[in-house]
């Protein structure tokens, strides 16, 4: 129970319970993607080349938007009893914590997207041209990238006054190389124009970078001192 | 050190004056921009400034982590204010050239982009230490300094590459320098150094300040608390 492995998977189970039960970011998530397609698409109402060559900015923007609601949830509700003073507190390891954190709103933005983009293409007459199949491998690295940051700033805006607005003046202009990799890469196999390859290389980077500067900070950040 | 201070000052001011009269009237015009060139001598020593303070941010955040050492921080808030001034300078001064002798006010060249996303990261920075007002704000802004240090690679080759895919902006290429000009430039560049230096100086100071009047306010109501007791 108090390996790293164990905390992690114990945190995880949590939050995975705590959210079946509730639903709430799930739910604000999904309805406020919704509603950025659906104003996005009435506002632009573009012929289907045009829509090939924005959609990669627009399903971005929406994801990014839509995990900035769920992203803001992982820590406030900690802090209700006390929850994250108890963290501080117990022997457990940090980086698992985080680990655990980033692996349910991983799990939350996955699910967003695999059910926001059959939305898409209904509403924008979406059909690549490139090879498709690397569209799964940019939607995995974008959303890892999104979440490992998001968690990490999250935990940062938490302890500031104005919490909800905070996460994503710290997290946007961080998450900008990332932001262009997933929107060019996507782009790029939409419109079939260019090779995505390099975006989805840089992505893995970026994932890779932030990932080890992320577990490495975070227990100074819990602990605050 | 109290007295280097006004000697300092005094520097700078005469720095900053030959500097003008240096941009104004001894650099020659340039050829095919025209006076409109001589804001060159204001904007590139202010991107090198703010740079040299982004960077002395960032060892001072890193210094921070390290050692904890309070005076470390208070330098990295100096350089990180200051730098943002001077980067807003940059970003202001760039699209006033821009709009005749490029034609357009704005590109999404490597290096505007890049000062720009640098500007943004420093902004954030100063918007968590204003938004965060405890204890533990000295640390998270030094991990974030460091977080956004990081990112500084990620975006060079992010937009190296998104504007090698698209047609180059017209940049006036290469070339050589003429000598006065160079000469101008760099005497600017040194006044400027010397403002910053003054200017992060007197933050720094002010911030060292405003912490002991904070502690001994503390220390007073804690004190006046016992005493009515």
């Amino acid at each position: 129970m108090s390996s790293p492995p164990g905390v992690t998977r114990a945190t995880l189970v949590k939050d995975l319970r705590l959210e079946w039960r509730s639903k709430d970011a799930i739910n604000s998530m999904l309805f406020f993607a919704l509603l950025v397609v659906v104003i996005f698409s009435f506002s632009f109402d573009p012929t289907a080349e045009e829509s090939r060559r924005i959609a990669g900015g627009l399903v971005w923007v929406a994801f990014l938007f839509a995990a900035v609601v769920a992203l803001n949830q992982t820590w406030a509700r900690e802090l209700r009893n006390q929850v994250l003073d108890a963290y501080r507190v117990s022997p457990a390891p940090a980086s698992s914590l985080f680990l655990a954190k980033v692996l349910g709103n991983f799990i939350f933005v996955s699910v967003l997207q695999a059910l926001m983009t059959p939305l898409f293409v209904v509403f924008y007459n979406l059909r690549a041209i490139g090879p498709a199949y690397q569209l799964l491998f940019v939607a995995v690295l974008g959303a890892w990238a999104l979440v490992v940051n998001g968690t990490f700033f999250a935990a940062m805006s938490v302890r500031t006054r104005s919490r909800e607005i905070m996460l994503p003046l710290l997290l946007f202009p961080i998450t900008i190389p990332a932001l262009l990799a997933m929107v060019e890469a996507t782009s790029s196999i939409l419109t079939g124009e260019f090779s995505a390859k390099f975006w989805i290389v840089l992505l893995a980077v970026y994932d890779v970078v932030f990932t080890t500067g992320c577990l490495l900070f975070f227990e100074i950040v819990l602990h605050g001192e | 050190m109290k007295r280097a201070f006004p000697i300092l000052a005094i520097l700078t001011a005469g720095l900053l004056t030959y500097g003008l009269y240096g941009a104004l009237i001894q650099a020659p015009t340039e050829q095919t921009m025209g006076d409109v060139q001589r804001i060159f001598y204001y904007h590139v020593p202010s991107a090198w400034t703010a740079f040299c303070l982004f960077f002395v941010n960032l060892v001072a955040s890193i210094i921070y982590l390290v050692r904890r050492n309070p005076k470390a921080d208070a330098l990295a808030l100096a350089a990180a204010e200051v730098g943002v001034v001077f980067c807003t300078v940059v970003l202001v001064t760039g699209p006033i050239w821009a709009r005749p002798v490029w034609g357009i006010w704005w590109t999404w060249d490597l290096r505007l982009t890049l000062t720009l996303v640098l500007w943004l990261i420093y902004v954030s920075y100063l918007m968590l230490r204003r938004f965060s007002s405890s204890g533990q704000t000295p640390m998270m802004a030094a991990v974030l300094a460091v977080l956004g240090a990081l990112d500084v690679p990620l975006v060079y080759f992010s937009i190296w590459f998104f504007r090698t895919q698209h047609p180059q902006p017209v940049i006036g290429g290469g070339g050589s320098i003429d000598p006065r000009m160079l000469h101008v430039l760099l005497m600017n560049w040194l006044a400027f150094m010397c403002l910053a230096t003054l200017v992060c100086w007197s933050r720094y100071r002010l911030e060292i300040l405003r912490r002991q009047v904070e502690e001994t306010q503390a220390l007073e109501s804690l004190l006046a608390a016992g005493s009515s007791r």
